[in-house]
């Protein structure tokens, strides 16, 4: 176990390195920021002067190593935009996306958990059909649509619910819902499919054989054996989660780390992005850690 | 029910008569109902423009934001007008070229060189192996539409970059597929029987394992197809896709936001079509899934009502 979570730690961090490089040179060929931040009328000797404080009149590949040395030391630079570190910018927008997401998450998996359980046993039944239909229309649901059409009908027409912002209860359910119809979906399927399987399997017929009541062969014998594929899709739709983050965010105007990178490429904030990735990245890392140990958990042939 | 029989071959006493695929499509309405749709999507594709081009670009000032469900325009604005008073539907129709040929380009580059590599990857030595997949790990790591918003700023958004940017995200996909189902059917004793009658390594990878895991991956790539068109859509409306006066059904929802309140139907109709294509997509998909398979294929054939 050990052995392994350290080569997946070395294995992440070469991939997070060759993605730095690429964000990094390619950000770089983006523009000048002294463009964006500076009023138009700015004479040439104050563009002189932001370049040289913010360090890109060296060459690129001096920045680079200017950038890792700092790096190094725990130093994510400035951000341009806000003049503050940028690490402290990433963190406190990654704490509103990391509460969404794991407001939905477990909201989506509690349900997805027990409507596919009852969908698979029930198999064939009117809950059968109509979980899969609701699966199925979550599945193929393009996210900012349903945010838009959410917004105009409970906010809008009816006022239930604001339309964008943060601040009280009420500002976190149009967000959540939306995020939350289709890794519903996706994972509703698989549930039902992995349940199927477990439920056909010699050992429940041994159960169903002994006079084990439903519940328990539910609960008891198949549930623990369908989840292994199930919390790979779990994991999955985790970190897809952040693709779903970037849009929902930029339309309910969710201060989160989605917004946070789509805002900061439209203004050319570098050292922002560059922190974002590897916070996100490290994210990702440890989840995937925890799904593996998950699967230690649940079988125990994994436990070596 | 399905679960039980799943694993067993069914006996038939008398076999039923063989059905063609377009049998066993008929068989199951949904799917039927999911292959015309699409059908009708390709040809707005292909010639939307020809026909509609005109229709679409011309402005009718009268008609901003005219409200659907009217014939007294014509039946051009059946689904109303848009903010400049240019009709909906053969907006729509023709918006159906850019956004199928992005979606469509995306997938049939990553099939191809997804599953070369997976192939390759399944089939070679160790080292060459493990470097396609560290490689595959690389994209894998990072949330894909923000890897594709990070280069498509730097990249200037366009068809041909979308189409790049997006393929290359879902490479992973065909390769870990193809990859792992190599794996498994080069240890067949068929592949085993090519060896030993001293076939090519070219001969045996595209001749007997190829058509083997052909159909698996042609269910991903339709499955894939709708995740893509999505992910181009929400590229579109974030306004780094493809940019005016280009139009996809994600761009057309996006135009529609500022006038959510007042006319809702700009917004309202590409995402229903948007909704209506991956709808039909995941239906063939989980029906190719079951046609494809000559170990499934039965439950099809007999009648399509337990399928």
């Amino acid at each position: 176990m050990q052995r392994m979570i350290g080569k997946r730690a070395i294995s992440s961090l070469i991939s997070l390195f060759g993605l730095i490089v690429l964000v990094f040179f390619l950000s770089r060929l983006t523009g000048d920021p002294s463009a964006l931040f500076l009023p138009v009328d700015a004479s040439e000797e104050m563009r002189q002067n932001f370049r040289e404080l913010h360090g890109l009149n060296d060459p690129v590949l001096v920045q680079f190593g200017h950038y890792l040395g700092d790096l190094v030391r725990g130093d994510f630079g400035d951000s341009l935009r806000k003049a503050r570190p940028a690490l402290d910018v990433v963190l406190e927008a990654f704490v509103w996306t990391l509460q969404l997401a794991v407001i939905t998450m477990t909201l989506v998996t509690v349900a997805a958990i027990v409507v596919g359980s009852v969908a698979a046993f029930k198999v064939g039944t009117k809950f059968d059909r109509v979980a899969s239909l609701l699966s199925l229309i979550g599945a193929s649901a393009p996210d900012f649509w349903i945010a838009i059409v959410a917004i105009v009908l409970f906010s809008v027409n009816l006022g239930w619910v604001p339309t964008s912002g943060t601040g009280s209860v009420w500002h976190w359910i149009l967000p959540i819902a939306v995020l939350f119809i289709r890794p519903f979906g996706l994972i509703l399927q698989v549930v039902r499919g992995s349940m199927l399987t477990a439920l056909g399997s010699p050992y429940v017929k041994t159960a169903r054989a002994k006079g084990v009541k439903n519940r328990p062969i539910i609960f008891v014998h198949t549930l623990r054996n369908a989840m292994l594929p199930v919390i790979t899709v779990i994991g999955d739709q985790a970190a897809a989660l952040l693709n779903g983050a970037v849009v929902v965010e930029t339309i309910f105007g969710f201060p989160g780390v989605g917004k946070l990178m789509i805002d900061s490429i439209l203004q050319r904030d570098f050292n922002v992005i560059l922190a974002a990735i590897m916070v996100t990245a490290l994210a990702i890392f440890l989840m995937n850690l925890l799904i593996d140990l998950a699967y230690a958990l649940l079988d125990p042939r994994i436990r070596t | 029910m399905s679960a039980t029989t799943a694993e067993t071959t069914p006996a038939k006493p008398t076999p039923p008569a063989k059905r063609g695929y377009l049998g066993m499509l008929w068989a199951d309405k949904f799917a039927t109902f999911a292959a015309i749709f699409l059908i009708i999507v390709v040809f707005c594709a292909l010639f939307g423009p020809l026909l509609l081009g005109d229709a679409a670009s011309g402005q009718n000032l009268r008609a901003r934001n005219a409200a659907p469900f009217t014939l007294e325009r014509g039946f051009l604005y059946i689904l109303g007008g848009d903010a400049l008073g240019r009709p909906l539907l053969p907006r729509i129709v023709v918006a159906a070229q850019n956004t199928i040929m992005v979606a469509a380009g995306a997938v049939a580059a990553s099939f191809l060189i997804g599953a070369t590599l997976g192939l390759i990857a399944g089939y070679s030595r160790k080292i060459l192996s493990e470097v396609i997949m560290r490689l595959a790990d690389v994209i894998m790591s990072f949330p894909s539409l923000l890897l594709a918003v990070i280069v498509l700023y730097i990249l200037e958004p366009s068809v041909g970059n979308l189409i790049i940017v997006l393929a290359i995200t879902r490479i992973p996909i065909y390769l870990r597929t193809t990859r792992a189902e190599v794996l498994e059917v080069r240890e067949r004793m068929f592949v085993q029987a090519a060896q030993v009658m001293g076939a090519s390594t070219f001969r045996i990878v595209f001749r007997h394992i190829l058509p083997v895991i052909l159909p698996t991956l042609v269910t991903i790539a339709t499955l894939d197809f709708a995740f893509v068109m999505l992910a181009e859509s929400a590229l579109s409306f974030l306004g780094i896709g493809i940019q005016p006066p280009e139009i996809t059904w994600g761009l057309m929802v996006s135009q529609g936001r500022q006038y959510l309140t007042s006319a809702w139907w700009l917004a309202f109709w590409p995402g229903l079509v948007i909704i209506l294509t991956t709808m039909s997509l995941n239906l063939l998909s989980s029906w190719m899934r079951v046609a494809l398979d000559p170990t499934q294929r039965w439950r099809l054939e007999i009648g399509g009502k337990n399928a």
